[in-house]
């Protein structure tokens, strides 16, 4: 007997402290102090990113503690279930007393704690006692209440009750509660962090081909419970593989049927902004009759097989690039087409040795927001600056530089160019290079003036013609002189054919002593900027431009923006300047695919907890006794009542009721 | 016997719909009209979510007319107004410039402008009665805070209406970004308080809900001003969704009553130090019972928290539709959550402890800076899927 009874109460202990409101409290609020932990710190970063926020010691603690995925974590999964086990107990102790007070009327209550009660009141009447009653019944019944009556020895009990369906309120919500956790752990993939734990699957953190991911990183169709991954389809292609991210790896999950992507599409605003996007898919499963086609779009998913598939990014998915190379740095303009599709690679012989080309990207359009000014203008908000493709030109040191080029000319400050960018490393922003076009909108001028420079026979000849006739103006003419001058100038054109105005100074620097420098610099930016305008005056000869009457603005804007292009093309680094001649377009749609079995158990939870919430708050739970007493020849008549919600509200109700059965029964 | 009969006769009371008078039948037959109207006109807009919600929104504002009589007023006023400001326009958004009418007072931006100016007003009308307990300060106070509203809805419908004039394809309901949201914070909160300020006769609290609508004005004024948030732009591809037209409306309504409970919190902490320097000094005596408040701040509170549930659940039911889960961990929804728990710890302690007072008012006040730091601060600090207004 004993033994039973200590069990019993060990039982109750643990049932106390589990039920307890005190636990109840402080796990809400470590839930809530770790999902602020789990906000202010960026969840599932690469790990990279957090040695360098941290330093190496830091993030050694902060990853064991989980920090980095703390919703994945499994001390974040104990507080749930601790939540979950201190509601379930919670409801276990309090469900029955709340049972019960929906049912029983508490017809055995004492006329002294009657009148211990707040909201109480008595008094005596000499009516009649079976009237009092009959009328308080049916007044009771009037203002909602149900009623039931028990006689004792020497009284008699009235009790009433209403709004018994508040009391259910804190089961609906309770376990409301419960359902929803119990739904969202189905859908929480823990079943995955259980098997990598126990070592079943291992993430692959290689970019390897998925077919080549070994077993150890493979899921089969319904091996998973529940996932989330996504998957990149180019058009036209199929497949039935998603990707499913962990931390700095990832898993390799097989799906039931395959996804065909037919065509995917955006749709722009008339300023600029995506509208919308959508993919065209094919399902092909062997259950199916014939294939399954439907279009998804951000906010319309399809749900197929208890399989959700969702909108959620867009890529290249190998669009075919035609490329003109224009060679730099040479005196003959050889144009070389070079075709090759995103995400491929091509190796290319240049003047400059070995090289090979990466195409890393292509975006149909380039949409930045307008200035003020250009708002006015042109009232729009956006502008498109077309098609641009992202590429890098790897020399056979397998050093890279990255680029980025514009299709179709921009226009900037009323002179329109081809923009192409360059960055040494991703860390940097591109600088462009902003080559400036010629009537037709092409390169032929540019390159003519360019490869006219690196023709230093003919640049010679312009030279000592430039020098001739500039010294028969001032002098007597001095061969020596003349050819000195020359040589400088091809020195000074040589040095900024290959690095800009930097080289000069470079040189400079090196050759000339500290306070001639400055004046130096000037007389060589005179001298050589002589040569580039009588050589320019050559190519617009050439073009049949008189240029006796001067030359034209616009014109001359050319020459300058020419010049500080050509100044760029040292530092710029690629052998070619890419111009994009053509491209066949390939999209490529980013789909997420989910499956969520729990997610109906979860809504069901949700139902119920908003059900039980507005149960608890609006439906007021109210009870009253009526004790009947005969005293002598009088009744003595005790009114009491409680309420469960506003105590405050209640009393005011309590008053005016108690004052009516006053009223009626004396 | 028959003495009783009478008594008891009176007792009854007539069902709720024999209460209704006439007007209330005549209100709830233009809504249901208005709805029928609309359904016939734009249906072919509508998806058959927004059939229900056009038909649901009906159904309830003829419910909370009924139940709360002055809603009628507004809705009617507010809808009357509007459609006068949308006649006005017919479909040139010149006419915003053009047009006495608009330009001064009923555009989208005139307004709100209004509700603006009408709201500071309120507030320093508020204050006055405060301290002065001058009767009629405190009507024209009242008054003013139901003009605002009432601005306020108009310039949100007939910005509803501009943004169609945009273009049909950039039409959406107004309340899509920061800017339009804060409008509706603003009336969401001053409707509740004026529920509050009829249903406890008293107007010695308005000064301080109108405080913190006055600072949501503030900031209304700072983003249209400085960062030229009035700008209608049209809607990237994931808010196009019907959840958004009762999504962020019930979040509002928790919004709103959770900013009156910590007002209410405030006047409380107030009065309770009061109180004890000096019982007789005029804060003591001009505020409410600390039992009223204690009251109105439950209420308030338990209001919020049963929309803010619905809100939560909606937006997770959005994004079940749109992110691929119905519960990602994004900060936005975090956030939302942790409000929640602290909301709930809060009624637990109220309702199981017993806790009663001043630190349930301290409790009120920090939840509001957690329901800001949801609201805002998630926006303006940390990453996420929301796409919703950033600074
Ligand atoms: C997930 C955690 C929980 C949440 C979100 C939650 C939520 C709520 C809500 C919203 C209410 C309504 C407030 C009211 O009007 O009373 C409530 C009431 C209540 N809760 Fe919880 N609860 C949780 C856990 C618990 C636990 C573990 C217990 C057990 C100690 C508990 C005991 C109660 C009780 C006894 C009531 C009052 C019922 C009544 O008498 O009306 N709750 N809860």
């Amino acid at each position: 007997m004993n033994k039973v009874n200590k069990k019993h109460s060990r039982l109750s202990i643990v049932l106390e402290f589990f039920g307890s409101m005190n636990l109840a409290i402080t796990i809400l609020v470590a839930i809530a102090f770790a999902s602020v932990i789990g906000t202010v710190l960026q969840q599932n970063q690469p790990y990279n990113d957090y040695i360098i926020k941290f330093g190496p010691f830091w993030h050694e603690v902060f990853q064991s503690i989980g920090l980095y995925n703390i919703y994945g974590a499994l001390w974040f999964l104990g507080l749930l279930v601790f939540l979950v086990l201190s509601t379930s107990v919670c409801i276990y102790r309090n469900a029955p007393v709340m049972l019960r007070d929906m049912k029983q009327f508490r017809l055995n209550v004492k006329e002294k704690s009657l009148r211990l009660m707040s909201n109480s009141q008595s008094w005596t009447t000499d009516k009649n006692s079976e009237e009092v009653e009959k009328n308080l019944q049916y007044f009771l019944k009037l203002k909602g209440f149900r009623v039931r009556i028990k006689e004792h020895e020497n009284h008699k009990v009235i009790a009433g009750m209403k709004g018994a369906w508040n009391r259910s309120g804190y089961i609906f919500t309770h376990v409301g509660i419960v359902v929803l956790c119990i739904g969202s752990f189905l859908d929480g993939g823990f079943g995955l962090t259980i098997k990598e734990w126990t070592g079943r699957i291992i993430p692959e953190t290689r970019d390897i081909r998925a077919d080549q991911v070994p077993a150890t990183a493979r899921l089969k169709p319904d091996e998973s419970l529940s996932f989330r991954g996504s998957i990149s389809l180019p058009e036209g292609s199929s497949s039935n593989l998603v990707f499913l991210n962990i931390r700095d790896g990832y898993l390799v999950q097989e799906l039931p049927f395959a996804i065909e992507l037919k065509d995917f599409r955006i749709e722009h605003y008339a300023s600029g902004m995506p509208k919308s996007f959508e993919s065209d898919l094919i399902i092909h499963d062997d259950q199916l009759e014939e294939p399954l086609v439907q279009t998804i779009s951000v906010n319309h998913p399809l749900i197929y097989r208890g399989y959700a598939l969702y909108q959620a990014s867009f890529g290249d998915g190998g669009s075919n690039l035609s490329l003109l190379a224009w060679p730099f740095n040479s005196k003959k303009i050889q144009t070389l087409e070079v075709k090759v599709a995103v995400n491929g690679k091509r190796s290319l012989d240049t003047l400059a040795g070995k090289y090979t080309l990466e195409v890393d990207d292509f975006k149909m359009f380039n949409i930045f927001p307008n200035s003020k000014e250009e708002k006015a203008e042109t009232g729009k908000r956006f502008k498109n600056f077309g098609p641009s493709f992202t590429f890098k030109m790897r020399d056979a040191s397998g050093a890279a530089k990255e680029y980025h080029n514009y299709m179709l000319p921009v226009t900037q400050n009323e002179r329109r160019f081809y923009l192409t960018g360059m960055r040494g490393s991703v860390a940097e922003s591109f600088r462009y290079l902003h080559i400036p076009v010629d009537k037709n909108d092409g390169l032929d001028r540019f390159m003519t003036f360019h490869a006219l420079l690196n023709d230093a026979v003919k640049v010679r000849r312009i030279a000592e013609a430039s020098v001739k006739s500039a010294m028969r103006e001032v002098s007597k003419v001095d061969k020596k002189l003349q050819k000195d001058v020359v040589t400088s100038m091809m020195n000074l054109l040589t040095l900024f054919n290959q690095g800009g105005y930097a080289a000069i100074d470079e040189d400079i620097l090196k050759k000339v002593p500290k306070d001639r420098q400055v004046n130096v610099a000037q007389a060589y930016v005179k001298i050589l900027h002589n040569l580039l305008q009588n050589t320019y005056l050559v190519l617009l000869k050439k073009e049949g431009i008189a240029t006796k009457e001067g030359v034209s603005a616009e014109d001359s804007f050319f020459f300058e923006d020419a010049i500080t292009a050509l100044a760029g093309i040292g530092a710029y680094g690629s052998p070619v300047y890419f111009q994009l001649a053509e491209f066949k377009h390939r999209e490529s749609s980013g789909i997420q695919i989910t499956r969520h079995p729990g997610q109906n158990i979860f809504y069901l939870g949700c139902l119920m907890l908003i059900v039980g919430i507005f149960m608890m708050f609006y439906i007021s739970y109210q009870r009253v006794w009526l004790i009947v007493k005969p005293e002598g020849e009088k009744l003595v008549i005790t009114f009491a009542g409680s309420g469960n919600r506003n105590q405050r509200d209640f009393a005011e109700e309590f008053k005016k009721l108690a004052s009516k059965v006053e009223e009626f029964t004396s | 016997m028959s003495v009783t009969n009478e008594f008891m006769n009176n007792e009854i009371q007539p069902s709720f719909f024999k209460q209704l008078n006439v007007f209330d039948w005549v209100f709830a037959a233009l809504l249901v009209v208005g709805s029928i109207y609309a359904f016939q006109k734009y249906s072919h807009l509508m998806d058959s979510y927004e059939v229900g919600i056009l038909f649901g929104t009906a159904i309830s504002f003829i419910a909370i007319g009924w139940i709360w009589k002055p809603a009628r007023a507004l809705m009617f006023y507010v809808a009357l107004i509007s459609l006068f400001a949308i006649n006005l326009y017919g479909t040139d958004l010149a006419a915003a410039e053009n047009n006495f009418f608009l330009k001064f007072l009923f555009s989208a931006q005139s307004a709100t402008m209004w509700m603006s100016a009408l709201f500071v007003m309120a507030t320093v009308a508020y204050f006055i009665e405060l301290f002065s307990a001058n009767e009629f300060t405190g009507k024209v106070a009242t008054a003013m805070t139901w003009a605002a509203t009432a601005m306020g809805f108009i310039g949100l419908l007939v910005r509803w209406r501009e943004t169609y004039l945009h273009g049909i394809d950039i039409g959406h309901i107004p309340v899509s970004n920061l800017y339009e949201v804060f409008i509706l914070f603003a009336i969401i909160t001053a409707l509740i308080y004026l529920y509050y300020e009829k249903l406890y006769e008293t107007r010695s609290l308005g000064a301080f809900v109108l405080l913190v609508i006055t600072a949501a004005v503030a900031f209304l004024l700072w983003y249209h001003f400085e960062k030229d948030a009035s700008e209608i732009k049209p809607l990237v591809p994931a808010l196009q969704s019907y959840w958004m037209k009762i999504h962020v409306p019930a979040n509002f309504v928790g919004y709103g009553a959770f900013a009156l409970a910590a007002m209410i919190g405030v006047a409380y902490i107030i009065k309770d130090a009061a109180l004890k320097r000096n019982p007789q000094g005029l804060v003591a005596l001009r505020l409410p019972s600390l039992d009223m408040m204690d009251d109105v701040m439950h209420k308030s509170i338990a209001l919020g928290f049963a929309f803010f549930t619905i809100a939560t659940v909606l937006g997770a039911m959005w994004a079940a539709e749109a992110w691929g889960g119905y519960w990602s961990w994004d900060p936005k929804e975090t956030w939302a959550l942790i409000v929640w728990l602290n909301y709930a710890a809060w009624l637990h302690m109220r309702l199981m402890k017993g806790l009663r007072g001043t630190p349930l008012a301290w409790w009120a006040v920090i939840g509001l800076f957690v329901t800001l730091f949801a609201f805002l601060g998630v926006n303006m600090f940390l990453a996420g899927l929301h796409s919703y207004g950033e600074l």
